[in-house]
């Protein structure tokens, strides 16, 4: 007899694989000290990729604490979102840099 | 206050503003050690920082300071080597230099808080002169492409430091 509680398990597994068979990877641009594009739309399940072309370091940081990436100068930093919601972020280095994240479920 | 600040800016505007006149626009070897030099004692002044303050956000600064110019010379330093230019040392840098050790020995003097102001409000007269200078002089009067490209790389970057520095200097008033 399979115990009850497997179901849902196995259902929060499939449902994972629906989510990630459809998970896109959106790219947000840091150059000259700007994110670009200043509001991102995603989905729940998507990566944000941030692909930093400065030569200096920079940070994706969460005002409400949700997250804070680092980006290191010429490479990227990456996240996966886990819920929906606007997020704005900043760079902690630079914290004149600010953006938006729009998480839809 | 405003006087000191004041004339910290005049003491950059005014030397590329003496070298315009006299027609003597700084040669490309000459730019990148300005530049280079103008970085060095913006880390100098943040290791001070570093060594003296007690306060989070100014000690964060710092670093970032650290972290940025660092990055930014080295840069310079693999560029000038891959061009084959020897910086070239001049009064202008000369200049800098000593301004920043009577800079240092004044800030020495002073603990706290205010320390902390005096550091930040120096921070945003030099990051204002530093601009105002590559804007006006240094990336005009570049002649190698990839050398005005990083000094406008660098405009960018410490045009951000200079909003920073002002965003704490608001916050230590």
């Amino acid at each position: 007899m399979m115990p009850r509680r497997i179901l849902p398990i196995a259902t929060a597994l499939l449902l994972g694989t629906f989510v990630s068979a459809h998970a896109a990877t959106i790219q947000i641009s840091v150059e000259n000290m700007v994110f670009a594009p200043a509001e991102t739309t995603a989905k729940v399940g998507d990566s944000i990729e941030w692909i930093n072309k400065d030569i200096v370091a920079h940070t994706a940081t969460a005002r409400n604490g949700d997250f804070d990436v680092t980006i290191p100068p010429k490479k990227a930093g990456t996240l996966i979102l886990k819920k929906a919601g606007t997020v704005d972020y900043y760079c902690r280095f630079h914290p004149n840099m600010k953006a938006a994240l729009i998480v839809t479920p | 206050m405003f006087v000191r600040l004041s004339a910290a800016v005049a003491a950059v505007s005014m030397l590329c503003g003496a070298a315009l006149a006299q027609g003597a626009k700084p040669t490309d070897p000459q730019i990148a050690h300005i530049a280079y030099t103008a970085g060095v004692i913006d880390i100098e002044a943040a290791k001070q920082a570093l060594h003296k303050t007690k306060n989070k956000e100014v000690r964060s600064f710092a670093e970032d300071m650290v972290r940025d110019h660092e990055a930014v010379n080295k840069q310079a330093l693999a560029l000038v080597k891959k061009l084959n230019v020897t910086p070239e040392d001049n009064a202008t840098s000369k200049t800098l230099t000593k301004n920043a050790a009577d800079k240092r020995a004044e800030l020495a003097k002073l603990n706290g808080a205010a320390f902390d102001k005096a550091y930040v409000e120096n921070e945003v007269a030099y990051h204002k002169a530093v601009d105002s200078a590559l804007e006006t002089t240094l990336i005009p009067s570049s002649n190698n492409a990839e050398l005005k490209n990083l000094l406008q790389t660098g405009l960018k970057i410490f045009q951000g430091h200079e909003l920073h520095a002002e965003h704490i200097a608001a916050s230590l008033r």
